[in-house]
């Protein structure tokens, strides 16, 4: 518990320093049009609690679904491209490529392709954008298994399939972590984003591009603050997905 | 029956380095045969030439009168590696099942042996352990319990101690050869350690370098069962001398 407190203590510390200066000192002095201080932003969230909560869980929805159908397709084909070398010769560099690519820019077209009310619009942002950081760890872990594991499991008459089973993926599990964790920011970046470019009157992008045209700064930080809790809590829940899964992982306590 | 039988084995790698050179080779049942070289001497593609996992550019390798291929299928053979190779996501006993689930074993089967294992190598009560958590000695133990659990006939190790420490090393070539004589197998080992491979063996073949060639066979009649204490012996000497010479005489410099 003392333990706890003293790891926990200089950050919330830090967070008390940050929440006061922002409120006696960097907010009057930007004027409430720039900056609204957060005692205001706070009492906006209470007042506006309903329509955030429920703008925020439409917006979640979008980036869960871009994030399963982005994350899906990226393991999928990563298990391919590890299995059919040949293939991933081939390939590799236009995703390289198209990872590099501010795929965001597509946002319009997407919301042109599956309407820009539908949901599905912004889960195909959402996918596309969760869609290489996947496919390239993974693909990464599948092919950094040690030659010494591949050869013992050729010694056993291993076929590719339990080669894939038994060694390929648990070695890549880590790094397949790493891209889904990437992949939760960018899909709740992908949703709202997208929603900026017209979307649904519930949706949380929505919400903050029209409370800032009406000049309510406090609702659109408030909105803000919607958004960031929930891709903390989503980035949190696939940590913890994490850690479940490799419980055989050295957690730092050793022997 | 002979158990490894190779003939005229040649191996050209795709760079065009010469790994081996027309090696001819037979081991026996219950031999120990160890291969010693100096590095690049070709010695570990021969180790997986036997295995069927390098395939050799010229010349047969036969194991148990199969091809090798044939033998790998019918998983003829174990193997261990310099680095113990463990999956860190199974635990102790896990990683000696392996082979065991591969093999389609029953789950009470598999247990009986993978505890049989553990005794054999002195680890009874680190089953539920990660592979992390044990030392180097241990972890080498683990793959040996493993490359044994389906009682191939034929035990096939590359350095397995060459990554360990001296105490722990000569501990483990004790345990080794009690082992061997336990299970009955033939053992071919690669090291680069002479007195390893006068004390564990029953014939050492000399390899030289570039191309990797057999140099010399050399027999060694030390008496079985070994005990440690023969390192001080006079014949224990001599023959770690007959080794080094074969080998200066290969081309080393030592």
């Amino acid at each position: 518990m003392t333990r706890v407190l003293r790891d926990w203590l200089p950050v919330l510390v830090v967070f008390a320093a940050g929440m006061l200066l922002w409120q006696f000192a960097l907010a009057p002095w930007l004027g409430q049009f720039l900056l609204p201080t957060p005692a205001q932003i706070v009492k906006s969230l209470h007042t506006h609690w309903s329509v955030l909560w429920h703008a925020g869980w439409f917006t979640l929805e979008e980036a869960l679904g871009g994030f399963a159908i982005g994350c899906g397709l990226g393991i999928v084909a990563a298990l391919a491209l590890a299995r059919w070398r040949r293939l991933s010769g081939a390939l590799m560099p236009y995703f390289i490529a198209a990872n590099a690519v501010p795929i965001i820019a597509f946002a319009p077209i997407m919301n042109n392709w599956f309407g820009l009310l539908n949901p599905h619009s912004k889960m195909a942002i959402a996918a596309v954008l969760c869609f290489f950081p996947v496919l390239v760890n993974t693909t990464r872990g599948l092919t950094s298994v040690r030659p010494e594991a591949i050869e013992l499991m050729r010694s056993y008459a291993a076929s590719e399939v339990e080669i894939f089973r038994r060694v390929r993926i648990p070695t890549a599990l880590p790094f397949i972590f790493t891209g889904l964790k990437v992949a939760t920011v960018l899909s709740m970046i992908g949703a709202i984003v997208g929603e900026y470019f017209g979307g649904s009157i519930q949706a949380l992008g929505v919400q903050i591009e029209n409370s800032v045209t009406l000049f309510d700064l406090p609702l659109a930080w408030a909105a803000i603050v919607v958004a960031s809790s929930m891709g903390i809590a989503f980035y949190a829940l696939i940590g913890v997905v994490e850690r479940f899964t490799m419980s055989w992982a050295r957690n730092g306590v050793q022997q | 029956m002979t158990v490894v039988e190779l003939k005229g084995v040649s191996k050209q790698f795709r760079g065009g380095t010469l790994a081996l050179q027309g090696i001819d080779l037979t081991v026996e049942p219950r031999e120990f045969v160890s291969l010693i070289g100096p590095s690049g001497c070709g010695k570990s593609t021969l180790l997986r030439v036997i295995g069927d996992l390098i395939p050799p550019s010229e010349g047969t390798a036969t194991v148990n009168g199969k091809t090798a291929e044939r033998a790998r299928r019918d998983r003829d053979y174990g193997i261990v590696f310099q680095q113990a190779v463990l999956y860190d996501w199974r635990t102790v006993a896990k990683n000696i099942e392996l082979p065991l689930e591969l093999l389609n074993w029953d789950r009470r089967r598999r247990k009986e042996r993978v505890a049989e294992m553990l005794d054999l190598v002195e680890l009874g009560g680190f089953e539920g352990h990660h592979p992390w958590q044990l030392s180097g000695g241990m972890q080498q133990r683990v793959a040996i319990a493993r490359a044994l659990s389906f009682e191939p006939a034929l035990l096939l190790m590359d350095e397995p101690f060459g990554a360990l420490d001296e105490m722990t090393r000569e501990r483990l070539n004790s345990e080794l050869l009690r082992i061997w004589a336990e299970t009955g197998s033939t053992v071919v080992f690669v090291t680069h350690s002479i007195p390893e491979a006068v004390y564990l063996s029953t014939r050492v073949v000399v390899m030289s370098a570039r191309p990797g060639r057999i140099a010399e066979v050399i027999d060694i009649d030390l008496p079985q069962p070994r005990e440690s204490e023969i390192r001080e012996d006079a014949r224990f000497f001599e023959l770690v001398t007959r080794v080094r010479e074969a080998l200066i005489r290969g081309g080393v410099e030592a």
